[in-house]
């Protein structure tokens, strides 16, 4: 048992690579391929499934730490670990990952190795982003997350997928140098790559040179994260990206890079340079409310479905930025749990776009209308997941958006009341479309004998179903774990900035109350 | 008396010119069509013998010769790197010398001689010897170039290699003439103590006419413009060779000249070459459809990299440059000769185009090189990620900021046409079908052998770059 605890993360981080390199010497049998790809995802869930069933909640801090050295110089550690914020973002991804085998059985069918290969190097990679605590390995992973999702998107992608697999590759590998810029100062300046070591180094004030140099550091950091996310104005990779990427690259896209980044604003923009996040909160908000309220609108008036969801992540991400730099306990959890939802919602809505794309190659929403006549299943699959995108109560995204919001009226009144027509806009952007896709006559005789979906299908997407009801119905299951993570780092950052967070306790074990048991 | 240890201190480049000698004896004797296997194994059974030559040499360290060669860590470090390369070479020319119908033994003898001239550039101290090995190892890669005799670009690429080479190491040589007026001696470490007092106009005149020299074969800017005229027109496992060989050599006679001897006056000189090689190379590289120049130019912008440790200089830079150059040298050989192999006869296919759906022709292949281009941007898990890692915190620690943020920019720049390979490969459809001829056994072990030193920099770089320490060490002593 020990072994395992000490091992696990490793173990979960690198199943997927080792998989891989077996797949690598695999008789090129598509069936086979898919058959193994899948059986590995699986494995990995399983394992991975160790990490929150054994975790201690409430206790400070990482666990199942692991820290050895790894390059004596310069003084690199492979350090990982999990605390409750990144203990669930791992367990997405392994969720995520069979379903895209699954989602991608019969839409892939050239160069199927190759694609599950990419598939399994990139699960690693992004595994290795939410585990490693070692900002070298952290860079190193991250960097890692590029090129897989970028082959993806180039070879198995649609129409204009060279120039999207570039465009997106080059604007995060020029954000991402900003960072590598940061880490080097960091590790010129402390001797030490560990994130907990430099956060130490930071709050005892033993950096020197750190006051000067803080705000262009915070600002490496964010670059690199806000492009990930992305953030208004920097996002305009992303719509490109996600039309032009084959389903399981968008699943995996919006589902866990995303969350990539809001996860690095929250672990290292906040973790490390507290009062440069509460001296920068006033832009930041502003740019996440901006994108709210942009990427809603202009989600409304896309002709091309999969664009008009890949714009609502702009706008969902920009709920989750809004949430951590709330700083306040509410907004936080919710901005944690939220990116949680965004990746079951709209990782199922991409799975589900893929659906009909497979049957009629295109996401035109002209093309489409009466879909429910022909495919009730799917429509019955769809309405649920976009209403748990849009926030209906009782499903995930209500839960989140609300302690988001909750957060955002506490630290400003103004910021609540922007963000929260967000919830407004999207019932509209997500009902209009849904009203042109599935409700009326079939006009389109082309979609009058579409098949409704399979077996193969039904199974992808009943996870995702369930988890959405189940995250809606119990969130404590979730924040359990989350909440005290979210509270040992705003400790630090509150020690760090001198100010108390506004009054939100009261708000908080209220909520408590009403969901917890 | 010469005692027999000074002897096993140039082992390796006795080995190698014994051999090559062999190969220049037999070569007439030998059938014209099968002979040049022959011949070939032989080679590459000398840059074995020369590698296990190295390993007892590296139990001998000090001066032999009258303190005209030094074996220490330093040069203990490029022997191996200079050899490997070799090896990989010779591996790769098999195939291709077949395909290219080339039947000249003295192929074999030119590559073993051309490396016993880089072999003792990095263990010479004596400025003489420098330049002797420097000519050796010249001629050698001038021969080299001409090979494909029946191309006149190949012809014109040896030509204008030699004129342009010739001139870069007389100013070498005449900047060793200006040293040795204002020290009175030659050698490294003799010069070293005798500028510890204030050194006269004459050095810095020195200096610079060593830098001008040493920058050409570097292919560092403003020296830069030979380059991609040379490299496309050349054959390319020659290319393979001189754009590592002798560019490793030659830097480790750089450090030599610039640290051992404490020069001064070198800072801003290298600092703008650095910062210009890194920006000519790289936009030079963004317009190139020719994956030879596209190659060439990327030399130009790599040997800029390793200029920026030369800025950091000291302990820590000096180790990230021979870090670099070896890392460097694994890719990018690594890379040629997957291009030599592709070229085909004649070398037909050396266009962005011909690379275009290489990824479906040729997976095998294409993996590799998408690996190795990975490598020459920086990414990790690949030998040139720390490379470049070494070198711009060694700056860093430095406080070259400025020369920092130029190299950081550029290697994003870099990214875009390493990358459009890469597109090319995998995301476009070919237009003609040509099928890749198989990969043969040389080839192949060649590759390993480049991959594998690729990766394993790119994981565990921990002991190479303890040992590179210690040469810079061994440098500065």
């Amino acid at each position: 048992m020990n072994f395992i605890n000490e091992n696990i993360v490793t173990i979960v981080t690198f199943l997927p690579l080792a998989g891989a390199l077996l797949l690598l010497v695999f008789p090129r049998r598509a069936r086979d391929l898919r058959y193994f790809a899948l059986g590995i995802s699986l494995v990995t869930l399983l394992a991975s499934l160790h990490l929150p069933w054994h975790f201690q909640r409430g206790a400070d801090g990482f666990q199942y730490e692991q820290n050895v050295s790894w390059i004596t110089h310069p003084n690199i550690h492979y350090h990982v670990g999990v605390d409750g914020i990144s203990l669930w973002l791992v367990v997405l991804t392994t969720f995520l990952m069979p379903l895209c085998v699954l989602v991608s059985w019969k839409s892939v069918n050239e160069r199927v190795k190759e694609f599950f290969i990419l598939m399994l190097v990139l699960e690693t990679a992004m595994i290795g982003v939410f585990v490693a605590l070692d900002l070298f390995l952290f860079y190193f992973f991250w960097e890692a997350t590029l090129i897989p999702m970028a082959l993806i998107i180039g070879m198995f992608g649609h129409g204009r997928r060279i120039y999207a697999a570039v465009k997106f590759f080059l604007y995060t590998m020029i954000a991402s140098v900003f960072m590598l810029a940061a880490v080097l100062w960091l590790y010129a300046h402390v001797g030490s790559f560990d994130f907990l070591e430099i956060q130490r180094a930071i709050q005892q004030g033993a950096v020197p040179g750190f006051a000067g140099a803080a705000k262009w550091l915070f600002l490496g950091f964010f670059v690199a994260f806000a492009v990930k996310v992305p953030m208004f104005p920097l996002h305009t990779w992303l719509p490109d990206a996600h039309v032009e990427a084959p389903t399981a690259g968008s699943v995996l896209l919006a589902g866990v890079l995303l969350k990539m980044g809001t996860y690095g604003l929250l672990r290292f923009n906040v973790g490390l340079f507290p009062e440069q996040a509460r001296a920068n909160a006033g832009w930041i908000v502003a740019l996440a409310i901006i994108g709210i309220i942009y990427g809603a609108l202009v989600a409304m008036i896309q002709p091309n479905i999969k664009r008009l969801i890949a714009y609502t992540s702009v706008s969902h991400l920009g709920f989750v930025v809004l949430g951590i730099f709330s700083f306040t306990q509410i907004g936080m959890d919710g901005a944690v749990y939220q990116m949680l939802n965004h990746g079951v919602s709209t990782g199922a809505l991409f799975m589900l776009l893929g659906m009909i794309y497979d049957r009629r190659h295109t996401y035109d929403i002209h093309e489409y209308g009466g879909l429910a006549t022909p495919m009730p299943i799917y429509a019955t699959f769809f309405t649920f997941i976009m209403l748990s995108s849009v926030g209906l109560p009782l499903l995930n995204g209500f839960v989140g958006e609300f302690m988001i919001l909750s957060g955002a009226f506490l630290a400003k009144q103004i910021w609540g009341i922007l963000a929260a027509t967000g919830v407004i806009w999207s019932a509209c952007y997500l009902l209009w479309m849904y009203q042109r896709v599935f409700q009326g006559p079939v006009t389109n005789p082309a979609n009058a004998s579409l098949r409704d979906l399979d077996a193969r299908e039904q199974i992808s997407l009943w996870p995702l179903a369930v988890a959405a009801l189940v995250m809606g119905v119990a969130p404590m299951l979730w924040l359990h774990s989350i909440s005290p993570s979210v509270t040992v780092a705003l400790k630090q950052f509150e020690a760090a900035t001198q100010a108390s967070a506004p009054a939100m306790t009261h708000l908080s074990n209220a909520f408590m109350t009403v969901f917890g048991r | 008396m010469i005692p027999t240890v000074d002897y096993i201190r140039i082992l390796p480049e006795l080995v190698l010119s014994v051999f090559g000698i062999l190969i220049m004896l037999l070569d007439p004797t030998l059938p014209r069509a099968t002979g040049k296997k022959t011949l070939g194994l032989i080679a590459l059974v000398a840059t074995l013998a020369g590698l296990a030559a190295t390993c007892i040499q590296a139990q001998n360290y000090g001066d032999a010769f009258f303190g005209m060669v030094r074996v220490d860590a330093f040069s203990v470090f490029f022997h191996f790197v200079i050899l490997l390369i070799a090896l990989v070479v010779i591996l790769t020319s098999f195939d291709y010398l077949e395909v290219q119908q080339i039947h000249s033994g003295e192929y074999y003898g030119l590559v073993l001689f051309g490396t016993v001239g880089m072999l003792l550039m990095t263990s010479a101290i004596e400025l003489v010897l420098i330049f002797i090995a420097l000519e050796i190892s010249s001629i050698s890669t001038y021969i080299l170039a001409g090979f494909r005799r029946r191309t006149a670009e190949s012809s014109e690429s040896s030509l204008k290699y030699f004129l342009l080479g010739s001139f870069a190491t007389a100013f070498f040589l005449y900047g060793v003439a200006l040293v040795f007026g204002a020290t009175g001696t030659t050698n490294v470490y003799g010069i070293a103590k005798a500028l510890q007092t204030q050194p006269s106009l004459l050095v810095y005149l020195a200096v610079a006419l060593m830098f001008v020299g040493l920058g050409f074969k570097v292919a560092s800017a403003p020296f830069h413009v030979w380059t991609p005229d040379v490299y496309e027109g050349s054959p390319a496992p020659v290319v393979a060779l001189m754009s590592t060989g002798p560019k490793a050599a030659a830097f480790a006679v750089l450090l030599r000249v610039l640290f051992a001897t404490g020069a001064p006056g070198w800072f801003w000189m290298v600092w703008v070459s650095a910062a210009l090689s890194m920006t000519i190379g790289n936009i030079g590289a963004l317009v190139q459809n020719n994956i030879k120049r596209l190659l060439a130019y990327s030399s130009i912008a790599h040997a800029g990299y390793l200029l920026v440790a030369f800025a950091a200089a000291k302990q820590t830079g000096i180790s990230a440059a021979i870090f670099y150059a070896a890392s460097y040298a694994a890719m990018n050989v690594g890379a040629f000769a997957i291009v030599s192999h592709i070229s085909s006869r004649g070398e037909r296919y050396v266009s962005l185009d011909d690379y275009a759906g290489l990824g479906r022709r040729s997976p095998v292949l294409a993996g590799i090189l998408t690996i190795f281009l990975l490598s020459l941007i920086g990414i990790p898990i690949t030998g040139g990620f720390f490379a470049k890692f070494y070198v711009f915190s060694a700056a860093l620690q430095a406080n070259l900021v400025g020369l920092t943020i130029i190299g950081v920019i550029n290697s994003a720049i870099a990214a875009y046409y390493y990358l459009r390979v890469i597109v090319y490969m995998y995301m476009r459809d070919e237009r003609v079908e040509a099928a890749v001829p198989r990969i043969p056994a040389g080839l192949g072990i060649g590759l390993a052998i480049s991959l594998i030193a690729t990766i394993y920099l790119g994981v565990l770089p921990g002991r190479v770059l303890e040992y590179a320490l210690r040469g810079a060490q061994d440098l500065l002593k």
